[in-house]
């Protein structure tokens, strides 16, 4: 078992779901409930081997690369075929594997017109692939491969399944991110071509390793050179997150996306941002990092308050979750941006419980839109009495959602506004603790969005429009779907160490070359 | 007991998910669990008490030696839990932790009886340091350092564990006839336990990060709570701005502690935090800072004057909720946590040297300016919410002027009286259904006889009628405020304020007693026929009237009693560590004692002359310009809630959200379209002037380079984007080509 998982774990992980796509390529689309099956076997396949590797991952060594698989992949240029995972991204490669195989269970009865289950069971597939793919991939022109990957099938999922202004959305998503990813390129051949060849069985070639790279550090490189790269990697990376000012294309992109693809944009996706500047931009560029942090910082705090305050003019309920990320995404940013071991172990922490809280929330206003068939929250209320779990759960997930303590959101927000109050070596330690005390008031603006948001959903009474009718309740695919992300919300905020102890490991070692901390 | 007390929070928490699992089907819908667990924390609540008076009267030997070690190593504060540490670091489970523990608990019992008897002869004269007993388990680590859950017991912590559970055992039985037939009857006991296992778990916090996590999940079930009856409007509003309020005060509390955590040397551990305050390791800029950031958080948890304005609109709720939470304990967190944190607090404000302090002023503020809020209220459950802001100004002010006994013990007795008070007011509405005493009571004494006797417990106790709890309690204050502080002067500002606040406080109680009680039934309390209620809801009441009449005595000033009965309360509650200051008690002045008590009187005098004689300027509101303006200041609430709700709230959520949606929708995102635009337009031109034009004529028939870049975004737009993605990367390579070159 630990000798197949050894060789076989993330590449298993990464390609299962294709194997899964090509079995349901070969069902005739008729056959609705087999390709639910299918789609549902591939995806619990790869959750289980998930906790394979979870459960033979070795926690005393998150810093290592584990499960390391280092094969020629195209010899010309050098770039290989490196998987590997740490401490940085088991986490987030355990939440995708969780993830998907709930959107799925969720979808069983829900799927969004047009209605093609084996078109839409097989792009969440492909997505599975490109977000399992980024997390594991060691190499950067593989990594680039599986970030760009991801955004066709969601850019099918919103154009094809999504609200009335899909067409719209779903291009200012992919011209948008590709408008980063190009920039992104730009700075992987620019690390490519500058950083020192390494010898390759004989033969001197530059790499694309990361592993590689990040030992390089960017030693011997020009300042103002390394500063123009971290910003190629800037961009690609701040677009997806998403950052204020880059941060439009994601409203549009949630609103109009089926709830299946706002629940996976919002888990997984925003994170490929988050986690590639914890993984590629600043270890390999730590010194362009520490002139970029104050810029990361500033926007960081401003989306927090922006964001927070796009969401109170919000009258659309999905449209205010999908603002509210842009705020969340702040405090992940800002806890990255300190440079520090305890800010980027928040941020990731951070990046789990947004996935899980944000998920849970695009869940519910999906199954709103569902029984309601609109999401104007003017026109919503009362959904305690018409609807009590559902009620309940939004109240669960609204108080997860605002940093409660004892839930997973206040393990992502506290640590990274604590960790601004002394930043790494280098930074401008005024200027971070002023980050510190705007992200603080941000939790203010938080609980004001969301309990408003709660008390006109929720509370009072139904409007007249929905008064007296039957609003269905919870089904059982949202108990099988939503029951293990709530327990999950409540575990980790319990016990947090279950996360921390995974990434600390890692984070330090990831953070060496930065002074202080 | 004392090593074991992680217990007490663990039940009520493990009894609100038993009521939210299986509540609903239980023959009393869960309220049987509830009672169950909080009685049991009750119990073991007292022997935590007993665990600790007798760790007082016989410190174990272990203490002396590791007074040293507490203060050297800074972090790692030895005590008797050491021996504890060891085994419960690395479980998982507490409750195997616990058990592998029992045994070296025993002998440490032991150990310490046997050493007992040579403390007590040395005499209780002498100043002997009594540890507090810590246990704690890794709840995170996070670069490399432990962060750690655990429990802190010491006399401060012991002491509210009894009263928190006390009160709320007595507010649930109460609460089984109050609530009876409530639509939401499991989820409130469910939101009682949540409740009861949070103030636990905040007062027997071993570190501030935990005293966090506590003081906001006694904000959600205060939220929960107040937001019972949510489908009408009012209540939530009055839930959400409970919980906006707090969060307010919260920005404070995170700096507050972020800053001592960096200031302590990355530590959230209180004793830590206090050793090294006392003993001049931290700046005093960073204590002073950080007290006023924690002070924020105080404002708003503990209704001091400015942010107090949720506590009043809290009474939404249903009354024992009121008598538990907004008047005997969540609320008195914030007092409880500057009486953890006081090393910070005495260093950082020097109490002990000045004469005036922020502390001191806000509580004062409070006290005066809260009971006279109380002075206009027609709703019952309003004037006590009042004067529980105005006592919490008192016990604010108290720690301000150094007297932290005194603040402790007021909290003792005020959350005895108060909940008697509460529970009275919702005995006194429980079939009206109201609580304006102005239309819908009068005459209740002598249908609610019992209600009536212990409201008047309750109330002297309140305005300190000698001999009953508010007194000693009361007199310890001003005691304080006239002899502690720099040079023997006292806080002379709060002396005035505090004894002035007495007469406030006789003045509204005295109406509101001649409003319920006295004249003729009005409104409501006409139409029913009335009754005193069931033993429910009149034991409860009796025992906290008994409370209120006779809690006083546990801290008798020495002047009055004999030694060995004098100043239990001081003895036993108040910290001889090195993580609490030195700080100098007041002694028992008959003079401050019998004047305050006659402004007190003089309150109640002019209040009964004007109410039950009809003596005084009576409809001067009406008739006098001046009186009638400060009658309409009072009635605003001075203003606050309009600045709050429709100022600050409404213009963030209106004007100011708006024009950030509208810059994010024209300005940004414009900014977005116009470029995408821009790209459109451009390359049309491109492709029908060059392409077309010039490209095309010259090169006649050659479709090879048709496809120029407006056509790319023509078929971008039509969903083509595989063609666009691929001229992207090519641009980009061809600008990292350019880039290469120039920088190598």
């Amino acid at each position: 078992m630990k000798d197949l998982l050894n060789g076989w774990g993330p590449t298993a992980a990464v390609f299962l779901p294709l194997v899964g796509v090509a079995v349901m390529l070969a069902i005739p689309k008729s056959e609705e409930t087999l390709h639910k099956v299918v789609a549902l076997a591939t995806s619990l396949a790869v959750f289980v081997v998930g906790v394979g590797m979870l459960a033979e991952f070795d926690y005393d060594k998150t810093a290592e690369m584990q499960f390391f698989v280092n094969k020629t992949w195209i010899e010309m240029i050098n770039s290989r075929y490196i998987v590997g995972i740490d401490g940085i991204s088991l986490p987030l490669i355990a939440l995708t594997v969780f993830v998907v195989p709930l959107v799925i269970i969720y979808s069983w009865n829900h799927f969004p017109e047009p209605h093609n289950p084996k078109a839409f069971l097989i792009l969440i597939l492909v997505l599975e692939t490109g977000m399992v793919g980024t997390f594991v991939a060691q190499d950067l022109l593989l990594f680039f491969v599986f970030f760009e990957l991801v955004l066709l099938p969601m850019y099918f999922m919103i154009g094809v399944y999504g609200g009335e202004d899909r067409k719209y959305a779903s291009l200012k998503f992919f011209l948008y991110t590709a408008f980063g990813s190009a920039l992104m390129i730009v700075a992987i051949l620019a690390t490519y071509f500058l950083s020192p060849k390494v010898n390759v069985g004989g033969e001197m070639m530059h790499t694309f390793s990361m592993i590689e790279l990040s030992k390089w550090g960017g030693a011997g490189l020009a300042k103002g050179t390394a500063v123009l790269i971290f910003g190629g990697f800037f961009m690609g990376f701040g677009i997806k997150v998403p950052m204020f000012p880059f941060h439009t294309w994601l409203p549009d992109a949630h609103t109009q996306a089926p709830t299946q693809g706002s629940v996976i944009l919002a888990a997984v996706l925003l994170k490929l941002g988050t986690y590639g500047f914890v993984r590629i931009a600043i270890p390999i560029l730590p010194v362009a990092a520490v002139e970029w942090a104050p810029v990361i910082g500033a926007l960081a705090v401003i989306g927090i308050i922006y964001g927070a305050l796009g969401c109170l003019a919000q009258t659309d309920m999905k449209r205010l979750i999908a603002f509210s990320s842009v705020a969340h995404m702040g405090y992940v940013m800002l806890g990255i941006a300190t440079l520090t071991p305890f800010g980027t172990n928040a941020a990731i922490f951070g990046m789990v419980a947004h996935g899980l809280i944000t998920g849970m929330l695009f869940f519910l206003a999906g199954t709103v839109k569902d029984r309601y068939h609109t999401l104007e929250i003017k026109r919503l209320g009362g959904l305690l009495l018409q609807a009590p779990r559902m009620g309940w759960l939004l109240a669960f997930s609204c108080m997860a959602s605002l940093g409660l303590p004892g839930l997973a959101g206040f393990w992502g927000e506290f640590p990274a506004i604590l960790s601004a109050y002394e930043p790494a070596e280098g930074l401008s330690v005024p200027l971070f603790r002023f980050f510190m005390v705007v992200a603080a008031i941000g939790t203010v603006f938080a609980a004001g969005y969301l309990l408003w948001l709660l008390q006109r959903v929720a509370f009072g009474t139904p409007t007249e429009e929905f008064e007296g009718k039957h609003i269905h309740d919870m089904h059982l695919t949202d108990y099988l779907a939503w029951s293990p992300m709530v327990a999950l919300i409540v575990i980790l905020g319990v016990y947090p160490n279950l996360l921390f102890k995974i990434t600390d490991g890692a984070v330090v070692h990831s953070l060496s070359q930065i002074a202080g901390g | 007991m004392l090593t074991h007390a992680w217990i007490i929070p663990a039940i009520p928490a493990l009894s609100f998910v038993i009521i939210l699992a299986f509540g609903k089907k239980l023959p009393r819908g869960g309220s049987e669990v509830g009672i169950a667990a909080v009685a049991i924390c009750f119990v073991l609540a007292l022997a935590v008490g007993a665990g600790w008076i007798d760790r007082v009267n016989h410190p174990p030997e272990a203490s002396h030696g590791e007074v040293a070690t507490a203060t050297a190593e800074g972090d790692s504060h030895g005590t008797e839990a050491t021996a504890a540490e060891g085994e419960a670091d690395g479980h998982g489970t507490e409750a195997t932790a616990a058990e592998g523990e029992a045994d070296s608990h025993g002998t440490e019992a032991t150990a310490a009886e046997g050493e007992g008897e040579g403390h007590s002869a040395e005499g209780e004269g002498e100043h002997h340091v009594t540890e507090p007993v810590v246990r704690h388990i890794t709840w995170f680590q996070n670069q490399g350092i432990d962060i750690k859950v655990g429990t802190l017991i010491d006399g401060l912590s012991a002491i509210l564990l009894v009263v928190v559970t006390l009160i709320s055992l007595l507010v649930h039985v109460f609460s089984t006839d109050y609530v009876a037939g409530d639509r939401r009857y499991t989820h409130y006991f469910a939101f009682l336990s949540l409740f009861t296992a949070s103030m636990l778990f905040f007062v027997v916090a071993e570190n501030t990060l935990q005293m966090i996590v506590g003081w906001e999940l006694v904000g959600l079930c205060s939220f929960g709570l107040i937001g019972h009856w949510w489908e009408e409007k009012p209540n939530s509003d009055a839930a959400l701005k409970a919980f906006l309020t707090n969060r307010v005060g919260d920005v404070g509390l995170l700096c507050g502690v972020i800053i001592l955590y960096f200031a302590a040397g990355r530590t959230f551990d209180t004793i830590t935090i206090n050793t090294m305050a006392n003993s001049g390791e931290i700046r005093h800029f960073l204590l002073l800072v950080a007290s006023l950031s924690l002070m924020t958080a105080v404002m708003s948890k503990s209704g001091q004057f400015i942010l107090h304005t949720w506590l009043p609109d809290a009474m939404a709720g249903p009354t024992p909720v009121s008598a538990l939470i907004h008047a005997a304990t969540m609320v008195v967190a914030g007092v409880f946590m500057i009486a953890r944190l006081y090393g910070v607090f005495f260093n950082g404000l020097s109490i002990g040297t000045a004469n005036i302090n922020a502390l001191a002023v806000v509580g004062s503020i409070t006290l005066l300016f809260g009971g006279l809020l109380a002075f206009v209220q027609s709703d019952i459950k309003k004037v006590l919410a009042y004067s529980t802001v105005s006592q919490l100004g008192y016990m604010v002010m108290a720690l301000g002027v150094g007297a932290w006994t005194a603040a402790i013990f007021h909290l003792f007795t005020h959350a005895i009286f108060k909940a008697c008070l509460f529970l009275g007011s919702g005995s006194l509405a429980h079939h009206i259904h109201s609580f304006d005493m102005k239309k819908d009571m009068g005459g209740m004494k002598k249908v609610m006889p019992w209600t009536y006797r212990t409201f008047i417990a309750g109330t002297a106790a309140l305005v300190a009628f000698p001999l009953t709890a508010g007194f000693w309690s009361k007199d310890e204050i001003l005691a304080g405020a006239m002899q502690l502080g720099g040079g023997g002067d006292g806080y002379p500002l709060m002396l005035i304020m505090g004894t002035l606040g007495a007469a406030v406080t006789g003045a509204y109680m005295t109406r509101a007693i001649w409003y319920v009680f006295e004249g003729e039934p009005r409104g409501k309390s006409a139409e029913h026929e009335l009754h005193e209620n069931g033993p429910r809801i009149v034991v409860p009441l009796m025992i906290l009237a008994v409370g209120a009449l006779v809690a006083g005595f546990v801290n008798l000033p020495e002047a009055l009693a004999p030694e060995s009965i004098a100043l239990r309360f001081e003895h036993f509650v108040e910290p001889t560590a090195a993580y609490f200051p030195e700080i100098s008690h007041p002694e028992f002045s008959l003079p401050l004692a019998i004047i305050s008590t006659l402004i007190g009187f003089l309150g109640i005098g002019l209040a009964y002359a004007w109410y039950w004689k009809g003596v005084g300027f009576h409809g001067i509101t009406e008739r006098n310009r001046y009186a009638r303006a400060g009658y309409k200041v009072l009635e605003n609430k001075y203003g606050l809630d309009i600045l709050y709700t429709d100022i600050i709230a409404g213009t963030t959520k209106g004007p100011i959200a708006r024009a950030a949606y509208w810059f994010n929708q024209n300005v940004i995102d414009g900014l977005v379209n116009l470029v995408a635009d821009t790209a459109r337009t451009t390359g049309a031109w491109v492709y029908r002037y060059i392409d077309q034009g010039v490209v095309d004529t010259v090169v006649k028939g050659s479709g090879g380079v048709a496809e120029g870049s407006g056509e790319v975004l023509r078929k971008a737009q039509t969903g083509k984007v595989q063609a666009y993605g691929a001229y992207l990367f090519l641009g980009a390579a061809v600008l990292a080509a350019i880039f290469v070159v120039i920088a190598s």
